[in-house]
């Protein structure tokens, strides 16, 4: 048994187990699967600015701040004392791609040779790190949700604006991960 | 334009004060089984390999199915879990009648979702696995979050100056 939880699970069981979290959040407490707004509450929560935008009371919204507290315990754990794999089994043709920009470890969530503390005080490390985070925390908000807002708790209760917001995203990210992010790499 | 928008930062600036006189009920105990959910979730994200920065890229190269399936079937799961609680009336378990409020459509669904799919192809995360990878020891990501939460910041303070 503990063997199979030690395994990576297939997209078969791990996706539709994200998909229950749909549900257990719906019956928890009426509450709409959606990671990105836990950015606006902790904006609220921190620096509301007198922006009205962040005027509202988060602490009715302190659910989600709880859930994403939950993601670091719960990665921790698993990372930890979950996974004897820390070596992802990704395509070998992006594993070739990857070489070429002198990426070549593969056990860690992000690879550490162009994201670490150092690479911050490169161009490439600022991209990577700073202005990805800024271009996910704008345009999250600006287009009202991000994969579980939309893709999976939108889609899931047939919201048209989810789909087009859906399709919209991985537009972004198609362009930008095959023509943008080689670039950014190779600086 | 601008006068009106001054005008309206003063009305709320007076009204402010009052929101935060009022006392804050215990926000703690109530949200515990959140904090449970998210941990199930968080190990979740690390078994599904969808925090990993080569999934995401593996994904938006078109070399691998193993992200579209997770999407895919989440998606799937939690429509036909949607259909069954409004099919019984479900309730939550403070007997309340479970109620989703419904997206409403502006343009920034489509300029916001294409900047936020560059920030999670440069990035390798969404919002979700954000907080993951800073749980397994990835704790450069934490610049990552605090740009998201400058980004974040950043869009409530032009809002009025954005096309919706």
């Amino acid at each position: 048994m503990i063997e199979i939880i030690k395994q990576p699970w297939p997209w078969y069981v791990s996706g539709p187990l994200i998909g229950l979290m749909v549900p257990l959040l719906l019956i928890l407490g009426n509450r709409v699967f959606g990671m990105s707004s836990s950015l606006r509450h902790i904006c609220a929560a921190c620096f509301p600015a007198n922006i009205s935008f962040f005027k509202y009371d988060w602490r009715k919204e302190a659910w989600n701040l709880f859930f994403a507290g939950g993601i670091i315990i719960g990665s921790f754990i698993a990372w930890n004392w979950l996974a004897d794999y820390h070596q992802i089994n990704i395509n070998p043709k992006l594993m070739q791609q990857l070489n070429h920009y002198g990426i070549s470890d593969y056990s860690n969530t992000v690879p550490v040779e162009v994201i670490n503390w150092h690479s911050l005080f490169t161009l490439k490390g600022v991209i990577l790190i700073v202005v990805g985070g800024f271009l996910m925390g704008f345009g999250t908000r600006y287009g009202d949700g991000c994969t579980s807002g939309h893709a999976i708790s939108g889609l899931s209760n047939l919201q048209w604006p989810s789909i087009i917001a859906t399709v919209s995203f991985m537009t972004g990210g198609f362009i930008v991960g095959n023509f943008v992010v080689p670039l950014i790499l190779k600086l | 334009m601008e006068a009106a928008d001054i005008i309206k930062e003063d009305v709320t600036n007076s009204t402010s004060p009052d929101m935060q006189k009022e006392v804050p009920e215990n926000i703690f105990f109530p949200n515990i089984k959140f904090l449970v959910a998210g941990i199930l979730f968080g190990i979740l994200l690390i078994k599904a390999e969808v925090l990993s920065w080569f999934r995401i890229q593996e994904m938006f190269r078109l070399q691998s199915f193993h992200m579209f399936g997770i999407i895919m079937s989440a998606i799937i799961t939690g429509m036909i879990s949607i259909f069954i609680i409004k099919r019984t009336n479900a309730k939550d378990i403070n007997k309340q009648p479970i109620v989703i409020k419904p997206k409403k459509f502006h343009k920034g669904y489509i300029f916001g979702g294409l900047i936020f799919g560059a920030g999670w192809a440069v990035t390798g995360a969404c919002p979700g696995p954000l907080f993951a990878q800073i749980g397994t020891g990835a704790i450069v990501v934490i610049v990552t979050l605090i740009s998201a939460l400058a980004g974040t910041w950043t869009y409530g303070f032009m809002r009025e100056k954005l096309p919706h």
